[in-house]
């Protein structure tokens, strides 16, 4: 055990990488997934057949494949625009968000089709009827009452894109795993390093989804009679 | 590796969804807290706790070392303990919800017809509960299926370690990858297509 506090601050370094990436991703993908559900919801036929092809194809893979065509693929490709060569080798940290927030707004990105569905199509047509556009009646009509139904499963997917980042390991990038096999390769110590990663990533974990529990019961609506 | 992992998976996860339903407090919390730990810690990490840290545990010589190496030989078998773990932990969770949504009435016709508690898990609550839960079930399988990639990581000879290979070897990198996601999605929807159809057969309208 007495190897675990020698090596905190190594761990600490590491754990600093997983929490910016995971803050970084969790809210980027926040975001992009509102567009992929709102599209996939209200989109023309053209938005929605886009989306349904990115969202099914990034469902079908492992985020572990995605990973690695993006790490690896992205500086393979060789895009030229009219003689100007557009350099895709981006830094490790962002090549890791964009994998990640590929895969993350679809999971996201269904959760608000979901969310919005099941909102009563009778909603809508008094929105119409007030003369609200589109834009208004997304955003103060359909989302707040699309929220509630939104924040469980979200608040799953934020505990699994934390415990995804330890992915991140087998791309050599620093996060707390990584820091956590280096330092136990090196004093030999396995399981003491390895227990105290788990419970690291399980208190975050942990909290993240006990928190979403709280708030599915705070805002839970009740069945509309 | 998938179903060997899954299926013993599954067997767990059944255990520890009746044992929770019926069991008596003490038993209850272990399992919740068994589902909790294992639910919040990533696959990976279960994954190199397994394989770096058992061997660990039982210093070169002795009698337990020689378990270990009997029963996890290698990476293939250690990553399917690994997947086992975690799919069970998943799967209690599935199993108590469809456990608890079988409708009281069929329990209590069962009771009225003379079933044990054991009789009544087995003809009345298993048939209900299997075809209640077969949507989030298949959905978490292909999850767990698509898992199996992290096997990679303790050098386990998979879809994605070939792709790898196949990238660093010949440099082919995209085609590779593009090669290897195809076949992930391929497998993908034929997993889904097949129980989609299972669903439809065994349908049942409660």
């Amino acid at each position: 055990m007495q190897v675990v506090w020698d090596n905190a601050h190594l761990m600490w370094n590491g754990l600093r990488v997983t929490l910016e990436l995971s803050i970084v991703i969790i809210a980027l993908s926040t975001f992009f997934g509102f567009l992929v559900g709102v599209g996939l919801t209200y989109g023309n036929v053209v938005i929605r057949f886009l989306l349904r092809v990115y969202v099914d194809t990034i469902r079908g893979l492992p985020l572990l494949v995605l990973i690695f065509l993006i790490f690896y693929g992205l500086p393979a490709l060789k895009i030229q625009i009219g003689g100007w060569h557009l350099d895709t080798n981006l830094g490790r940290f962002e090549t890791a968000t964009l994998a990640f927030t590929l895969f993350a707004s679809a999971q996201v990105g269904e959760i608000v089709r979901g969310s919005l569905g099941s909102i009563p199509t009778g909603q809508t047509e008094a929105a119409r009827a007030l003369g609200m556009t589109f834009w208004p009646r997304l955003g103060y009509i359909l989302l707040p009452q699309a929220v509630p139904s939104m924040l469980p499963p979200w608040t799953n997917i934020a505990a699994e894109l934390v415990k995804g980042t330890s992915l991140v390991t087998l791309v050599s990038m620093s996060d707390l795993l990584f820091s956590t096999r280096k330092i136990a390769e090196r004093t030999g110590e396995m399981i003491p390093l390895y227990l105290a990663a788990a419970v690291v990533y399980f208190v975050i974990c942990f909290t993240i989804s006990r928190t979403g529990a709280w708030l599915g019961h705070r805002f839970e609506t009740g069945t509309v009679r | 590796m998938a179903v060997f992992g899954l299926a013993i998976g599954t067997v767990i996860g059944l255990l520890m969804a009746f044992l929770r339903s019926y069991a008596p407090a003490p038993v209850r919390f272990l399992v919740t807290a068994y589902v909790e730990i294992i639910r919040n810690v990533p696959l990976l990490l279960i994954i190199f706790l397994l394989y770096f840290g058992l061997p660990q545990a039982f210093p070169r010589g002795s009698s337990g070392r020689e378990w270990v190496l009997r029963i996890l030989p290698d990476g293939e078998r250690t990553f399917i303990v690994a997947l086992a773990i975690y799919a069970g932990a998943y799967l209690t969770e599935i199993f108590t919800a469809g456990i608890l949504s079988v409708a009281k009435r069929y329990l209590e016709a069962g009771r009225a017809i003379g079933l044990t508690r054991f009789g009544l898990a087995r003809y009345v609550t298993m048939p209900i509960m299997l075809r209640a839960v077969l949507p989030s079930l298949s959905n978490t399988f292909i999850s767990l299926f698509k898992d199996t990639s992290i096997a990679v990581s303790i050098a386990v000879p998979e879809l994605t370690w070939a792709a790898r290979k196949i990238s660093t070897d010949y440099f082919r990198v995209i085609e590779a990858w593009i090669a290897a996601g195809l076949l992930y999605l391929v497998t993908c929807y034929a997993i889904a297509f097949v129980l989609r159809f299972l669903e439809r057969r065994i349908k049942w309208t409660v």
